[in-house]
């Protein structure tokens, strides 16, 4: 009896002291370790292993070991700078949307009004849109030159309708985008701005700054990190950005809103080229990773400057 | 620098009148102090000075200038806010600048008056700094400094201390009376703790639900309260309130009854005084004092030993409590049983509806200073 009360704390001090050196991590990382490698590892070393084969599902016989000769092919193809800058175009435009409108609706909504909550509802809403409805809206019930809500509206008016897809077909896939992506961007935003010190704004008043001297010295750089935030998701989303150009425009006409993953599609799908697609996809992992490497500066730059 | 009218100012809101009516007067370069508990009015009194609420009653004048409808930033006050309100993404510099370049002021004058305020306010080190990493009393210099920075007419509290630990509010209660004379400024405090009110105030304002219960220097409020708020409100631990009857009233002279048969004579007398209507006594701790016999007798409950003085709680028989405050010696035990007199000359009197009856002769602590 008087033996295990006195080994008790013993092995207390033993366990203290053993606390991070002898406990086995191993068996709790191994679950997530192993999620990890089937999930990520596994289509990133197949995607690398296709790139560098011949397989194309029309032939499947002539199939082997190429080398770089996929990755020459496509980067001598004048297709893939047109997708990279489309994408770009894409990308940022919509960034930019999103950050102007998204930072305009945030303060709007932050402000006192009778129907807030419905309004914030309300605005929020299209971001719960899956992407190929979003799509279809658009294309069908907005900017069908026929019978669509815009085209009506500018024909009241004597304009005479706009084909969209036609003649805009770049500004139209943006627009949809954006539509889809403001609401994301003003639901970050505004609970920043709920975050917002009220003391703040009115030591601003007494010190003699006007609405837009409060919005640009105080407002903005409160919001500056949310910004950065809202960037970099979206740029993640953007840069993947499907359902919409294979709904509208299906990357045409011609190559005029063929993205990167558009252009991952044509060849996999379309053309039944894996290994092309698959040298395709190599190069937009680099460049996503490029991408990526510039957020995190600018996220870590926001970070520091507190 | 400024005087500050207060004519009938009233603020109502939709469902309740958060001010009703106050009428003040604050001289020049005078230390005004709201008190009140919370939620009495304070800060929506001193918010409606600063223009950051709108006044929905009466005037508000500013130098003799009506100012209800003047915008906060030409109204020439400054502001201190509870949470500082510094502009975290701003160094220190450029936090006390702001006001001067919205103002437009050319930068150099900027940078001289800046440097100026970081002097008075020992900041020169930090300028550079970003509110973030300073500590709670330099943010609450930075705060100060963008004020002074603006030169103001007055400046005005909004418990600027209430953010602040226990040694630190002592410090700044002291450096902000310096200040008050070093700027010679008219300056209106909000505060809850009446400690700061009797320390800093030239004058204290005790609010309580938007109305004035009592304006006046601390020791006035001290001595001669108006009511039982204001008895009950300024002064730690609490004056003593004990229920009592008038038993007969002759010229020089009041006779209360306390009921458990103790009874005291309290000198000076009023007319309205019919006996047998019933009184409340205002006694100080400081005034009892332990005795062989004496009109009020209990058990001691709890003591404080504060060091250089001590605190006795006692039970009287009918469970209230009193407090007595005495020297650093024992003066009883735990369970005691005991009685005490009273120094009646400083003896507050009150109707049973909490108003002053004025039996007071002259004020103690005056006729001593």
């Amino acid at each position: 009896m008087s033996q295990a009360t006195t080994a008790a704390p013993g092995a207390a001090a033993r366990g203290r002291a053993g606390r991070g050196r002898k406990v086995n991590t191993f068996p709790l990382l191994a679950p997530s370790v192993a999620a990890l490698l089937v999930w990520m590892i596994v289509p990133l070393v197949l995607t690398l292993w296709y790139s560098l084969q011949r397989y194309n599902l029309l032939y499947p016989e002539r199939r082997g070991f190429v080398g770089l000769q996929n990755y020459v092919y496509i980067l001598s193809d004048s297709t893939l700078q047109t997708a990279i800058l489309n994408t770009i175009v894409l990308t940022g435009a919509v960034l930019l949307l999103s950050v102007v409108f998204g930072t305009l609706l945030a303060v709007l909504l932050n402000q006192e009004f009778w129907g807030q909550n419905l309004a914030r509802v309300l605005v929020i809403a299209p971001f719960f849109v899956m992407p190929p409805v979003a799509a279809l809206i658009w294309k069908t019930m907005m900017m069908n030159p026929i019978q669509g809500v815009i085209a009506w509206v500018t024909q009241s008016l004597g304009l005479g309708a706009i084909s969209w897809f036609q003649n805009w077909p770049m500004l139209s896939i943006i627009i949809i985008v954006a539509w889809q992506w403001i609401p994301f961007a003003t639901l970050i935003l505004l609970t920043a701005m709920q975050s917002l010190d009220h003391e703040q704004m009115e030591a601003a008043r007494m010190d003699g700054a006007g609405a837009i001297s409060r919005f640009r010295y105080v407002v903005i750089p409160h919001l500056s990190r949310p910004i950065t935030i809202v960037i970099m998701m979206e740029t993640i989303f953007l840069l993947s950005v499907f359902a919409e150009i294979l709904v509208t425009t299906s990357g045409g006409p011609g190559h005029a809103t063929t993205t990167l993953t558009y252009l991952i599609y044509i060849r996999a799908l379309l053309s039944f080229n894996i290994g092309g697609a698959s040298a395709a996809g190599v190069i937009a992992i680099v460049l996503a990773n490029i991408v990526a490497v510039f957020l995190m500066r600018i996220v870590a730059g926001t970070l520091e400057r507190r | 620098m400024a005087t500050l009218t207060l004519n009938g100012v009233r603020k109502k809101y939709e469902r309740f009148d958060a001010i009703k009516g106050v009428d003040l007067a604050v001289t020049d370069r005078e230390f005004v102090v709201f008190v009140g508990p919370s939620g009495c009015g304070k800060s929506t009194l001193l918010r409606m000075i600063a223009g950051l609420e709108e006044i929905t009653g009466g005037d508000l004048l500013i130098d003799g200038v009506r100012a209800n409808d003047i915008p906060p930033d030409r109204r020439g006050l400054a502001m201190v806010f509870q949470s500082y309100a510094l502009y975290p993404h701003m160094t220190v510099a450029e936090n006390m600048g702001f006001a001067l370049r919205m103002a437009g002021v050319a930068k150099a004058e900027i940078a001289t008056k800046v440097g100026e305020a970081a002097r008075i306010l020992q900041l020169e080190k930090l300028l550079d700094r970003r509110p973030g990493k300073l500590s709670g009393g330099q943010r609450q210099r930075v705060a100060i400094g963008r004020a002074i920075v603006r030169n103001p007419k007055a400046f005005l509290f909004d418990e600027p201390l209430s953010n602040l630990d226990a040694a630190l509010r002592v410090q700044m209660r002291i450096e902000l009376a310096r200040l008050h004379q070093e700027l010679n400024a008219t300056m209106i405090y909000v505060t809850h703790d009446q400690v700061e009110a009797m320390t800093m105030a030239d004058r204290i304002v005790v609010l309580n639900a938007g109305k004035l219960e009592q304006v006046g220097s601390p020791l006035e409020l001290y001595h001669n309260p108006a009511n039982i708020f204001v008895a009950g409100f300024i002064g730690a631990p609490k004056m003593n309130l004990v229920d009592a009857k008038v038993a007969a009233a002759s010229a020089g002279e009041t006779r209360l009854d306390l009921g458990d048969g103790g009874g005291v004579v309290l000198p000076g007398a009023e007319a309205g005084l019919a006996p047998g209507s019933p009184v409340v006594l205002g006694l100080r701790p400081e005034t009892l004092s332990f005795a062989a016999t004496g009109p009020f007798r209990g058990i001691v409950r709890v003591i404080e030993h504060l060091g250089g003085e001590s605190l006795y709680y006692l039970e009287r028989a009918g469970g209230d409590t009193m407090v007595v405050k005495t020297g650093e010696a024992v003066f009883a035990r735990l369970g005691e049983s005991v009685s005490l007199t009273v120094r009646t000359e400083r003896a507050s009197l009150f109707t049973a509806d909490g108003k002053a009856i004025g039996l007071r002769r002259d004020n103690p602590a005056r006729a001593v200073a």
